[in-house]
């Protein structure tokens, strides 16, 4: 047992350190999202050149090759030092791992390197509006038309779909097959005349999500990735590296979080003294510090387990259940510190740090459900960890 | 970076769970626990021959010289085992002796704490005040060379079974006073946790001569607290592992409405979060035993996270077991029970949770006055 950094590790972390903070460039810009969005294109273009962008990816691919533990800590770096997010999340994150696992060489070659340069923005077509946590009961149908196919139905929650290229989409394309062995993953070209998006205007006023329309949308027969019938397969494994590599990320946030809420608490009176002094929120903040510190503990539980058997393992269910968790509960906790001001949002005179905590609290009511619901989250691991029957 | 056991850990954890899964059959607890000590002497012998009395001992006195992880392994399997033993009173008054006895004292009693030989216990909480870290009432009355205690010790584990006890005085000093000096009476008090007993010592003019007193103050036995409390962690978790397993094993085979209660959301989302607890008290708890040997400048903040946390799931998985047990699981006749009531037993050992919490808070604040990053 070792959880101290190897020589190595710190030198690895001390390089990562150091680029950070000569080349972070602050704050993402709070005016539009097409402004958010430029701005990240050009922090993932310079990601790229020092070969950070694609990290997780192997060197003949454009990416650097780290290990597991180097991913961890430049994730944990760059969360610690509150870089802008890279444009292209969900294009690194899941759609170059699925064309180097799953696909053709014509592939590789074709949309690998705009995804890390960001000249290629890919979103998620997996959720429809009848099948969420459902996932394989998805009703999207593609129809072979000569060398093409032929997609309709309707995708949603999808995120920067208006800004995207290309969709990773999932498609039935056998109805008489088992749910689980009909659906058939495709690269969509998000830029015809049979797709429409439409912004999902979620609680918090924004619309960070869509919704995508396909009228008989075409996609050429090159574009299906691992195979006809090979869907659901394909997609598990997006979704596993979309939680491997999202851990420590929000471990690096949720401690950010955290001292935000000591110097809230700090700078707060409540009942004649700090709110830092108060007892019971003493004890609460106590709580959600411990908390934390299991999660991040955890992670480095499982990181070391994946090291050495080569696969990310169900219980990374745990982190993700626990981190909405803990991020929910530290929004609340900043509220109940602020007292009557809590209700004032962004833009109100006397707001509480020009509204953030409001926006937090609203925000992270989505994190128990995006990502996998915390509900199916409990599913999995009673079934897949614990062993327990499925009641399905 | 490596976070799991090595081999050498891994040895001392099978070869626990063998031994104690052997010993401590359901029929041989409800035995022990009728006996007058609540332990069997021919088990702490076989224990002090597989080397846990001297385990984390200093090598030089006969120990074993072994780090926290290692107690923590081993406490840990004590706690799955819901093993009844004097083993963990005695390790802490050993090491608390180690780091603070005088030379001749060490070379008294260590090679025979570390053999098995002799076995010792802390006393500490003053009768009818706040059982709380920290604030001894008890006065080391100057007598001649010596000094003289008066008073009643509550709460002192394994007294009836130990050779002598570390008594803690208002001037936050440690004296060791041998079981049969005189003016020692031991009274046994009724727990809720019947695997562990528990004794009020009442001290009637106990004259201590000036070489039985130890050397350290407060500030040198906070080391011995905090590897403490990360050694009451780990049997939590061992405790709320084997709660958990029952529950689990027991959802898959129990029916009713015609399938495995397991198959119920109700019931399988309890368990899930069982796991979670579980999990959490145990990353707590390898963190905090790795920091204590590898980085004891974090041993305060992981030691008081590992207690705070394992303190609530050391009982709380047990309750949410019986929970899932329904009726059955109330009965004097299952188990489950002795694994709430030693979960809750160890909640208030070595600090519990509230304390544990204020430490952390004391300690996170202090770090949130640092600069935020933009």
């Amino acid at each position: 047992m070792d959880l101290s950094l190897s020589p190595s590790e710190t030198e690895f972390r001390d390089e990562v350190r150091t680029w950070l903070e000569e080349n972070n460039p602050g704050p993402e810009p709070e005016t539009s999202l097409d402004e958010v969005i430029a701005y990240r294109r050009e922090w993932q273009a310079k990601l790229h050149a020092a070969s950070w962008a694609g990290i997780s990816w192997p060197e003949e691919y454009g990416g650097r090759g780290a290990t597991l533990i180097e991913q961890a800590i430049f994730v944990g770096e760059a969360a610690r030092a509150e870089t802008p997010s890279p444009a292209n999340v969900l294009g690194l994150a899941m759609g170059g791992p699925v064309v180097i696992a799953h696909g053709s060489d014509e592939q590789k070659q074709r949309y690998l390197e705009p995804i890390l340069t960001a000249d290629e923005i890919w979103c998620q077509g997996f959720s429809e509006p009848e099948s969420g946590s459902d996932l394989a009961s998805l009703k999207t149908k593609a129809v072979k038309d000569g060398d093409e196919w032929v997609v309709t139905g309707q995708k949603v929650w999808t995120t920067l779909a208006q800004f995207a290229k290309w969709c990773m989409l999932v498609a039935r394309t056998d109805p008489d097959a088992p749910k689980h062995k009909g659906l058939t993953y495709f690269l969509m070209d998000m830029e015809q005349e049979g797709v429409e998006t439409k912004p999902l205007v979620q609680i918090t006023g924004e619309g960070e999500f869509n919704e995508v329309f396909m009228e008989e949308a075409r996609i050429p027969e090159e574009n299906v990735v691992g195979g006809v019938g090979n869907g659901w397969s394909v997609a598990i494994t997006t979704l596993m590296n979309e939680r491997a590599g999202l851990a420590f990320g929000a471990i690096a946030q949720v401690a950010n979080s955290l001292k935000r809420l000591g110097r809230l608490a700090s700078e707060t009176r409540v009942n004649g003294h700090s709110a830092a002094e108060d007892p019971l929120l003493r004890d609460r903040i106590a709580q959600l510090h411990i908390e934390a510190e299991t999660m991040r503990l955890n992670a480095y539980r499982g990181l070391t387990k994946t090291m050495q058997s080569g696969i990310p393992g169900p219980e990374g269910s745990l982190g993700k259940w626990q981190w909405a968790d803990i991020n929910q509960r530290i929004a609340e906790l900043a509220l109940d510190i602020e007292g009557g001001y809590a209700t004032l949002a962004r833009g109100a005179e006397h707001a509480v740090a020009n509204g953030a905590w409001q926006y937090s609290f609203l925000r992270s009511r989505a994190n128990s459900i995006e990502g996998g619901t915390t509900d199916i989250l409990k599913n999995i691991i009673a079934e897949r960890v614990l062993g327990l029957p499925r009641l399905r | 970076m490596y976070f799991d056991l090595n081999d050498e850990q891994q040895a001392i954890k099978s070869t626990a769970k063998e031994f104690l899964a052997a010993r401590y059959k359901s029929e041989r607890i409800r035995e022990l626990i009728e006996t007058e000590h609540g332990f069997d002497p021919a088990d702490w012998e076989e224990m002090a021959e597989l080397g846990w009395t001297g385990l984390a001992l200093p090598e030089q006195w006969g120990g074993q010289g072994l780090g926290l992880v290692e107690l923590a392994v081993l406490f840990e399997e004590i706690g799955y085992a819901l093993a009844p033993s004097p083993l963990f009173s005695s390790t802490a008054a050993g090491l608390a002796l180690a780091t603070n006895g005088t030379e001749a004292q060490r070379e008294r009693w260590l090679p025979q704490l570390a053999s098995g030989e002799a076995r010792a216990t802390l006393a500490l909480f003053d009768a009818g005040r706040p059982a709380v870290i920290g604030g001894f009432a008890m006065e080391a009355r100057p007598d001649g060379d010596g000094v003289v205690l008066d008073g009643a010790k509550a709460l002192v584990e394994d007294a009836a079974a130990a050779d002598f006890m570390l008594v803690a005085t208002s001037d936050t000093r440690r004296h060791l006073v041998e079981r049969d000096a005189d003016g020692v009476t031991i009274e046994a008090e009724e727990s809720i946790d019947p695997t562990r007993r528990l004794y009020t010592v009442r001290f009637d003019g106990v004259r201590v001569d000036p070489d039985a007193t130890l050397e350290g103050t407060q500030e040198n036995y906070r080391p011995i607290l905090w590897r403490g409390a990360v050694a009451v962690a780990a049997e939590s978790t061992g405790v709320a592992q084997r709660a958990m397993e029952m529950a689990v094993a027991y959802a898959k085979e129990r029916e009713q409405f015609g399938r495995p209660i397991g198959a119920y959301q109700a019931v399988s989302h309890r368990c899930a979060q069982m796991l979670l607890e579980t999990e959490n008290a145990r990353s707590a708890v390898y963190g905090a035993a790795w920091a204590a040997d590898a980085e004891p400048e974090s041993l305060p903040k992981a030691a008081a996270m590992a207690k705070a946390y394992a303190s609530d799931a050391g009982w709380r998985v047990p309750d949410a077991s019986i929970q899932a047990h329904g009726g059955i699981g109330f009965t004097w006749e299952h188990d489950l029970h002795f694994f709430l009531k030693r979960g809750r037993a160890n909640a208030s050992r070595f600090g519990d949770a509230r304390w544990h919490r204020e430490q952390v808070a004391d300690l996170v604040l202090a770090e949130a006055e640092a600069p935020v990053p933009a």
